[in-house]
């Protein structure tokens, strides 16, 4: 698979104002490989935000590069042509609220588009395509502000489709959601990932949304802390409390079990992560008593 | 409360008026209004008003609707007839105080009363027949040739569409500070005019704060989606001129030749 995001040395520094400047970012090296889910999990104030606003050029590197596609960000944005890593990598950003433009859905979608110079026919093609590929057909002519936060969100979603880009980078866009609304945005990530191959770079603190992706990336005061498949990552349940978060509930209470004497067998997938291997494992368990 | 309020008068339907392209409809009206202020004969005034009936009839908008326009505009029309019917020379058919009401002034204020009323229909029927993001690109495509003189036809227009897409954005946020307010014991309906005034700042400044931020973060938003001002820019829904408003302008311009005709006949 080829490499669509490199970083490379990669830092951030952010001017406070009052001399004490603070880097965000520091010596960061990751690759983002064409069609993977990757999630970044880390506590508030990690740099998890600032990582994402690189990925397509909002920030540029302080020091070291950012290359999307091979193009160096910085080069871009001294060119003023920033607009071409945009096109490749879209993004949703947290609050459903602030980041819909027009006052009916279906012209938002187009706004992305429109900005391309699409010509007007193909932008109603990609519109509409985008709009079924996220499940917001029949609310093409309504207004935003009468739609719940994970329609939003999926209408957010579909503007950055219809430019048709490569990859797909989330800013916590479940974070202001329901539980309903935030299933619904997984459910379309994940069919887009999975019917598409879109790339998809989740930036999330739900541990449970993180343990759906392929990669996980943990970061911790401006660098990368550790970095695995969710299965890895998640199977040191202190490891993650040292980095200020909490491990998925069923591994938590599979620890806890333990702790208190009642040894779990292990499940086919190899530990205890999701509801689905819990609930897996404790029927494994009442057999054995039963057997 | 405030989730009622609607922005504009737009009365959806599929009229003639309704599906006549936006530009053509702002440049007939303007047009229009022009007739109106040179064609002052009488005869000229009864076609214009059966014009203006017939298109009223024809926007599907019920009548007590677009009569409805006139209702906060009533006393300066009373008033301009009133003026005319007191200082018009001419033959007096009484005296009241120191002025002397004519009938010539009666039949001039009437003409002006007229004129009057069908300028404001007429614009409220364009407003009634078209949508406020409709009208937005009839603006900005009319003041597109106008771009070499610094007039920022694009800006203009993509504000007026962010505003009417924020605006039920903002009265929801309203409704849900003055609510929080409330709760904390603010009083809104009670206490002298200054009281009820200094009442409103507890609203505004989180209201504003608020709007600040969101402007931050759409502009964040726009600038990811590849937004780089109205240069190289396409439009999805673009205007275009059909059948109807040739057929639309043809009339225009032969009714301008009736009116023409009229008036050099009475003059």
């Amino acid at each position: 698979m080829s490499v669509l995001i490199e970083m490379e040395g990669l830092s951030h520094l952010f001017g406070t104002g009052q001399g004490g400047d603070k880097y965000a970012l520091q010596g960061v090296n990751l690759q983002l490989r064409q069609g993977e889910f990757l999630a970044v999990l880390g506590a508030n104030g990690s740099g998890k935000s600032t990582l994402a606003r690189h990925m397509n050029g909002l920030l540029l590197p302080t020091e070291g590069h950012c290359r999307v596609k091979g193009m160096d960000t910085r080069e871009l944005a001294e060119a003023g042509e920033l607009w071409r890593v945009r096109r490749e990598v879209g993004m949703v950003f947290q609050n459903p609220d602030n980041q819909l433009i027009a006052a009916v859905v279906e012209d938002d979608v187009a706004f992305g588009p429109e900005n391309l110079g699409v010509e007007p026919d193909k932008i109603r093609r990609r519109v509409h395509e985008a709009l079924k590929a996220v499940g917001m057909r029949h609310f093409a002519k309504f207004a935003p502000h009468l739609l719940s936060g994970g329609q939003k969100q999926r209408v957010a979603i579909a503007g950055a489709l219809a430019m048709q880009t490569e990859c797909l980078v989330l800013d916590e866009p479940t974070a202001m959601l329901d539980p309903q609304g935030r299933q619904e945005v997984m459910q379309v990530l994940e069919g887009l990932h999975r019917e598409r191959g879109l790339t998809v770079v989740l930036i999330t603190h739900f541990m449970e949304e993180a343990a759906r992706a392929e990669r996980v990336v943990v970061m911790e005061d401006g660098h990368v802390a550790c970095e695995g498949t969710p299965r890895e990552v998640f199977a040191e349940p202190q490891a993650m409390q040292k980095l200020g978060l909490e491990a998925p509930l069923a591994g938590e209470l599979a620890q806890l079990l333990s702790q208190s004497g009642i040894r779990l067998p292990l499940p086919e997938a190899g530990s205890i992560m999701t509801h689905e291997d819990l609930q897996q494992s404790l029927v494994l368990y009442r057999q054995r008593q039963e057997g | 409360m405030l989730s009622s309020i609607t922005i504009g008068q737009y009365y959806p339907g599929n009229s003639l008026l309704h599906r006549l392209d936006p530009r053509v409809k702002l440049l007939l009206l303007l047009a229009f209004m022009v007739e109106i202020f040179v064609f002052t004969a009488a005869p000229a005034y009864a076609v214009l008003s059966a014009m203006t009936l017939l298109l009223m009839l024809n926007s599907g908008v019920p009548l007590k609707i677009i009569m409805g326009s006139l209702k906060p505009l009533w006393w300066i029309i009373a008033f301009t007839f009133l003026i005319h019917l007191c200082s018009t020379p001419g033959d007096a058919f009484a005296q009241v105080w120191i002025f002397a009401l004519t009938w010539e002034g009666a039949a001039r204020g009437g003409l002006i009363c007229l004129r009057l009323v069908l300028l404001i229909l007429l614009s409220s029927l364009l407003t009634f027949t078209t949508s406020p993001l409709k009208l937005t690109d009839a603006m900005e495509a009319l003041l597109r040739p106008f771009k070499g003189l610094g007039v920022p036809a694009h800006e203009l227009a993509m504000m007026m569409t962010i505003a009417l897409r924020f605006v039920p954005t903002l009265i929801e946020e309203t409704d849900r500070i003055m609510k929080a307010q409330q709760s904390r014991g603010v009083d809104f309906s009670e206490g002298s005019l200054l009281k009820r005034a200094q009442n409103m700042v507890p609203i505004l400044v989180p209201l504003f704060l608020s709007a600040f931020r969101r402007a931050d973060d759409l502009a964040l938003a726009m600038e990811a989606r590849c937004y780089r001002g109205g240069e190289g820019r396409t439009q999805m829904k673009a205007l275009r001129v059909s059948q109807i408003d040739f057929v639309a302008v043809g009339a225009f311009l032969l009714l301008t030749v009736l009116l023409a005709a009229l008036y050099f006949y009475t003059v």
